[in-house]
């Protein structure tokens, strides 16, 4: 297991989640902390051993493409911050 | 007094009250209680009270009424509720109106149960005492200087008060129990899959369930079968039968093989009063006729890194969606996307989401995948192997809910490793995605303690029903009244 040296602002941007240099101190030293209850995982010998992604006994749920009753146009878009007709409205993307 | 639901629900069907009356009494018990517990972030009385005479409209024509019919109900501001308010504890989603309820809900309205209003959480639930919340911390009814318990405080802080008898609350990895246990009543996490989480805002989804936080074991039954069962919406809700699982309450135990567990026992015994009081509950469950056995989980001591790799991974990805675009607040960007992101996300997550996400990223960034969230899930696979194994030699697992009664506001706010620690008796059975509950054990320094009784996949039933002879011998919860009413 790799070393505990997380390079914050990088993830802070993976993350789109700016910090303050406040948040990014603090965060820093409480992982820290946290790690060494994390590192104790590396002493299991887990080589042979499957993941669990979830636990219940279901694979590929599959069901009828049939059209049914959904949301209208105006439901959706009830909580939008800012909409122009039938869209979300956001700032432009591509210049 | 302690009012059950169950006896509501006779009374009301019986016409012997009216759902109205029993409404307009919960809503003043609501609201003289407000001030100091603030377990509710939005009250509902005008729909409260529509429902209730609805209800009553119905009995009065000689119509059926559901199986909780005019019981005055509390949802966790977890569960979208369509046209009101649906918080979810973040200033984030402060205007957010749901076009559409969750299954939860939906069910909890098809069965009669009267909402009356949605109760104070930690921020997406995350958090262990109510803290987190972005409005306001709420407090115990048993204590109104401690916590409440979290993620699901405000839904355990106001069934404590006895101002409801039933709520609803999510559990991630103990966010049902903890606080059940604090609030001095009934929380049980169904098995991962038995209840929909359609509609119910996801921290985790590999973990979160929904469950009954209510004033006794009954009522915990009774919820439980209104809100379980297959649901097309959810494609991780399984298609078991529902049974009537108040069938299923026992008044003693005889034949019933109970597993306290070794490491639990070995870690709760460093705190000799808390030690003191689960000695009793197990020989209270003894006394009932139960066969007491001893059970191993070698790796349950890795359940606290394991789950805090899994749930920030899952988290950083399901609140990847809280953008400003679609829904919930956006804060200006000047004209730039991703400037309009950024802002939206820095000032409406809370501290602890924030550190969540974090630590959820690095989780699954390139390069530390394998050994962080791929270990994890290893680890996983090792703690539903050892209850496999426990469960063939118990029936149901008997451990401590907590590691501690509830504890003051603002005593682990700063320490979030201290905070995470509190899930350690709860977050073994979230990662094997097995049912448990939590069940009023009695007081340690006058405060409320829970025990957790434990099944294997899809045997709530079992679990009931060892929680109500439990219940029905001990009576911790009835016997004391809490400190505000």
């Amino acid at each position: 297991m790799a070393d505990v040296a997380i390079d914050i602002a990088y993830i802070a941007k993976l993350a789109r989640l700016p910090l303050t240099d406040e948040e990014s101190a603090r965060f820093s030293a409480q992982f820290g902390r946290l790690f060494d209850f994390i590192r104790e995982l590396q002493a299991l010998d887990v080589e042979s051993v499957h993941a669990t992604a979830q636990v219940i006994p279901l694979s590929n749920v599959m069901r009828d493409d049939e059209i049914k009753p959904c949301l209208t146009q105006e439901q959706a878009l009830a909580n939008a911050p800012d909409r122009e007709g039938p869209y979300f409205k956001a700032p432009r993307i591509l210049e | 007094m302690m009012e059950t639901g169950h006896a509501i629900r006779e009374a009301v069907a019986a016409k012997r009250r009216s759902a109205e009356a029993v409404t307009r009494s919960a809503l003043e018990a609501i609201e003289r209680m407000e001030p100091s517990l603030k377990a509710y972030i939005t009250l509902l009385p005008e729909r409260a009270l529509a429902k209730a005479r609805e209800i009553d409209a119905r009995i009065a024509r000689g119509d059926r009424v559901g199986s909780l019919a005019g019981i005055p109900t509390a949802v966790k501001d977890i569960f979208c509720l369509e046209g009101e308010l649906t918080t979810c504890g973040s200033k984030l989603l402060a205007n957010f109106k749901p076009p559409f309820s969750s299954t939860v809900v939906q069910r909890l309205e098809a069965a009669d149960a009267v909402i009356v209003g949605k109760t104070n959480m930690d921020e997406f639930a995350m958090g262990s005492s109510c803290e987190n919340s972005a409005f306001f911390p709420t407090h115990n009814p048993w204590d109104l200087e401690g916590v409440p318990g979290g993620s699901s405080g405000g839904s355990a802080s106001t069934v404590g008060s006895r101002a409801v008898p039933i709520g609803v609350g999510t559990d991630t990895g103990g966010s049902i129990r903890e606080p059940a246990s604090f609030c001095n009543i009934v929380g049980v996490k169904p098995t991962y899959g038995r209840v929909s989480r359609y509609g119910m805002i996801a921290f985790a989804s590999s973990l979160d369930q929904a469950g009954p936080m209510t004033a006794d074991v009954r009522d915990a039954a009774d919820v439980l079968e209104a809100i379980a069962g297959f649901d097309p919406m959810d494609s991780t809700s399984v298609d078991v039968p529902v049974p009537h699982y108040a069938d299923q309450l026992r008044d003693d135990l005889s034949g019933v093989r109970i597993g306290l567990v070794r490491e639990f026992e070995e870690s709760i015994a460093t705190d000799p009063a808390m030690a003191r009081l689960y000695k009793e509950a197990y020989a209270d469950l003894a006394a009932l006729g139960a066969t007491i056995v001893d059970v191993s989980l070698p790796h349950a001591k890795y359940g606290l890194a394991t789950y805090y790799l899994i749930a920030p991974a899952e988290c950083s990805s399901n609140l990847a969606r809280y953008d400003g675009t679609r829904y919930g607040v956006r804060l200006d960007g000047g004209g730039d996307v991703y400037s309009m992101f950024d802002k939206t996300r820095a000032a409406g997550f809370g501290p602890e989401v924030k550190r969540r996400i974090i630590l959820g990223t690095y989780a699954l960034c390139s390069g530390y995948y394998d050994a962080y969230y791929v270990r994890a899930q290893k680890v996983r696979t090792l703690m539903k192997q050892d209850f496999d194994q426990a469960f063939a030699a118990c029936d149901v697992i008997a451990c401590p809910a907590v590691s501690c009664p509830p504890f003051e506001l603002g005593a682990k706010s700063q320490d979030p490793v201290a905070m995470y620690l509190m899930d350690y008796f709860t977050i073994p059975m979230s990662l094997a995605g097995l049912p448990a509950l939590s069940v009023p054990a009695g007081y340690v320094d006058d405060l409320p303690v829970g025990l957790q009784i434990c099944a294997p996949a899809f045997e709530e039933g079992r679990m009931l029903g060892v929680a109500h002879a439990y219940e029905r011998r001990t009576q911790h919860a009835a016997k004391r009244e809490p400190v505000v009413s």
